[in-house]
């Protein structure tokens, strides 16, 4: 069975306007206290279904952003529209028909099984049992992940890499119109890493939806991404095809890594060399225990 | 082929996608099916402990007796024995209606408790109902202090009204600050320590004889209680089953963590606060009647969880009836093993309950967390 963009009309009848942007973004500010601000002045506009990355050192706010767009956390200054839509006048189980999500880390918890797990990513929670159709829907999404082997299996049973396709197929099961991940690729393997961000890079032609992903692989990024938005010091500092971005200047001033880019059947290539800082050993830290 | 897909080797090639489709829809109709026949077995043995348990007491009735005089009750009420039929309907039924009611409710609460809480440690008592009902019992017993009038009646509401008190402020604190189920869990313990202390400051100054009372009153115990109890528990224990089980799906996305559940639309806290209040109300209709029965809210679902997995549409329903027969035999053994008098249930759930509870979690396969 083909996947299918959810257009269902919600019973409040708010719909994507096609001539809107997807997300816009209005001068977004967020921090989680006031003395510390996390986000400053984020303005985005992402009009088109497109494999878009968001990079950045660590802690500088690419989750916060996603949270802050599917309103796991709550922002006091700025806008976000989607659809034309402001999400702050939407209701959580409206927004997320809109949204998938696929979070970085999975919690300890019951086990479910794996088909269950991905039942949940259904959101059909009105009805109680389950039928062939949401079978069918579940099973063409684990193929899609390939882990249609797993099916069965509790959730606790598998592996970190397992746990995150599991995820994975839990946040695009509804084929959702946007779907925000968070690292989805940090615990596969190198082969996997490929597959998996080839898979989502092809959604946005295929299902026409707009697919963001948290990244830290800056190869397979530059590879695959249409777009990249590099974050620093709490703002945009690039925004644009992986080209554009991942320039030599850029990775220095954005990580203070050392690195040569070169290209490669039309995208960036980069060789990581060193990063400009001495690593410190500790003198204290005593001599090697027998 | 079922096994095949379990063990994890590949679906061969010439069956097909379609037809794995259709492969794995079968092993989870298979699957669910299981469940659903525990959950008769379960129903099944409900209705055998409970028909010998009408069977058995200290009056000597034969069986037949027994049987006759319930017909005889409801169909024939000219040819019924008086003593038998107050032996029976008076003495036993209620007792054993309470055990089933009591069970249900404490094993659906249990369950709901320990999925919202994300917690395997979690039971009905967590918010510290027990404690807050064992104060207010202390209070009627020791000090007669009651709200609503003297002798049995105010015991319970005394019991029934502090024991939601713990769970209020639990609600309370965490509204105040958007709290993780952990932190409820620790104000839930806090605030045990607190109503256990002030218990034992009137327990200081008590008679030995209200002492005893008030020992009586936490060991748990289902003798003394009567139809009327068991209407009042009966109501709380279907409401509250009923909405817990309608909310089950709910519950499967909250076990996945707060952050995808709010990814998912559901909020996280509002649903917690309604499902604490929920539990909270049909644990302490149970408690302010039968006193303190531990181990069953806990281990009932738990002994479940090994068999079916935690997929709540199920576990509910499954972890009832369990709940339902582990007291029914748990009451039944009480009132066997030193006959004619007998042992608080309390004390038998633990006994059964927990080595039952030890061999399962040593031999199975599944983890329960």
């Amino acid at each position: 069975m083909p996947l299918s963009i959810n257009t269902k009309k919600l019973e409040d009848g708010t719909k994507m306007d096609p001539n809107a942007p997807i997300v816009d973004i209005i001068k977004l500010d967020f921090g989680y206290s006031p003395e510390v601000p996390v986000l400053k002045d984020i303005n985005v506009t992402l009009d088109k279904p497109e494999f878009v990355c968001i990079m950045g050192p660590n802690g500088v706010g690419k989750s916060t952003l996603i949270h802050c767009m599917n309103r796991i956390l709550k922002f006091t200054n700025g806008t976000i529209m989607i659809g034309g839509n402001d999400t702050k006048g939407m209701k959580l189980k409206e927004l997320s028909s809109y949204m998938g999500y696929v979070p970085a880390s999975s919690e300890d918890s019951f086990p479910l099984t794996v088909v269950d797990t991905i039942m949940v990513g259904l959101q059909n929670d009105f009805k109680f049992g389950t039928n062939d159709d949401d079978l069918k829907r579940v099973y063409e999404t684990l193929r899609m992940m390939k882990i249609e082997h797993l099916a069965m299996r509790n959730f606790n049973e598998l592996s970190a890499g397992q746990h995150q396709k599991v995820m994975l197929a839990r946040g695009l099961v509804r084929t959702p119109k946007i779907v925000l991940l968070d690292e989805p690729t940090s615990n596969l393997d190198i082969k996997h890493q490929i597959d998996v961000t080839k898979t989502l890079s092809m959604l946005p032609k295929l299902k026409g939806m707009l697919v963001i992903m948290i990244s830290h692989d800056i190869n397979i990024t530059a590879k695959f991404a249409d777009r990249i938005i590099m974050l620093s010091g709490g703002g945009i500092y690039a925004d644009g095809t992986p080209s554009e971005v991942l320039t030599k200047e850029n990775i220095r001033t954005v990580y203070g890594v050392d690195a040569d880019v070169i290209d490669v059947n039309g995208r960036p290539h980069i060789i990581l060399n060193d990063c400009f800082e001495d690593a410190y050993i500790p003198t204290d830290l005593g001599p090697l225990e027998d | 082929m079922f096994n095949k897909i379990r063990r994890g080797n590949p679906v061969p090639e010439s069956a097909g996608p379609v037809d794995a489709g259709e492969t794995m829809a079968r092993d989870y109709h298979k699957y669910i099916y299981r469940k659903v026949m525990f959950i008769v077995g379960c129903i099944i043995a409900a209705i055998l402990v409970f028909a010998f348990a009408a069977t058995y007491g200290s009056s000597n009735i034969s069986i037949m007796d027994v049987y006759a005089t319930i017909w005889n009750h409801f169909f024939n009420q000219d040819a019924l024995d008086p003593y038998m039929d107050w032996a029976i309907f008076t003495v036993r039924l209620p007792r054993i209606c309470a055990g089933l009611i009591a069970g249900m409710s404490l094993g659906v609460a249990g369950a709901a408790m320990q999925s919202m809480m994300k917690n395997p440690l979690a039971d009905p008592y967590t918010t510290g109902i027990s404690s807050g009902a064992s104060f207010g019992a202390t209070l009627a017993i020791g000090l007669g202090i009651t709200v609503g009038g003297a002798g049995d009646a105010g015991l319970v509401l005394t019991a029934f009204i502090f024991s939601l008190i713990p769970a209020a402020v639990i609600i309370l604190v965490s509204s105040l600050k958007h709290t993780s189920a952990a932190t409820m869990i620790l104000a839930g313990i806090a605030i045990m320590y607190l109503f256990n202390a002030a218990t034992t400051i009137i327990k200081l100054g008590l008679s030995d004889s209200s002492l005893s009372a008030v020992f009586n009153w936490t060991v748990g115990d289902l003798s003394g209680t009567t139809w009327a109890d068991c209407r009042v528990m009966l109501i709380f224990t279907i409401v509250g089953t009923v909405i817990l089980w309608a909310l089950s799906k709910k519950l499967n996305i909250l076990i996945t963590g707060d952050k995808n559940a709010k990814a998912l639309g559901l909020d996280a806290h509002k649903l917690r606060i309604v499902l604490l209040i929920l539990i909270s109300l049909m644990a302490a209709s149970i408690v302010c009647f039968t006193g303190i029965i531990g181990f069953v809210g806990l281990v009932a679902p738990h002994i479940v969880r090994i068999f079916l997995g935690s997929d709540n549409r199920y576990l509910i329903p499954a972890s009832a009836m369990f709940g339902a027969v582990l007291l029914m035999v748990a009451d039944l053994i009480s009132r066997w093993v030193i006959a004619p008098t007998f042992l608080p249930v309390g004390v038998i759930t633990a006994f059964i309950g927990c080595p039952m509870f030890m061999y399962l979690l040593i031999k199975s396969k599944n983890s329960v967390w």
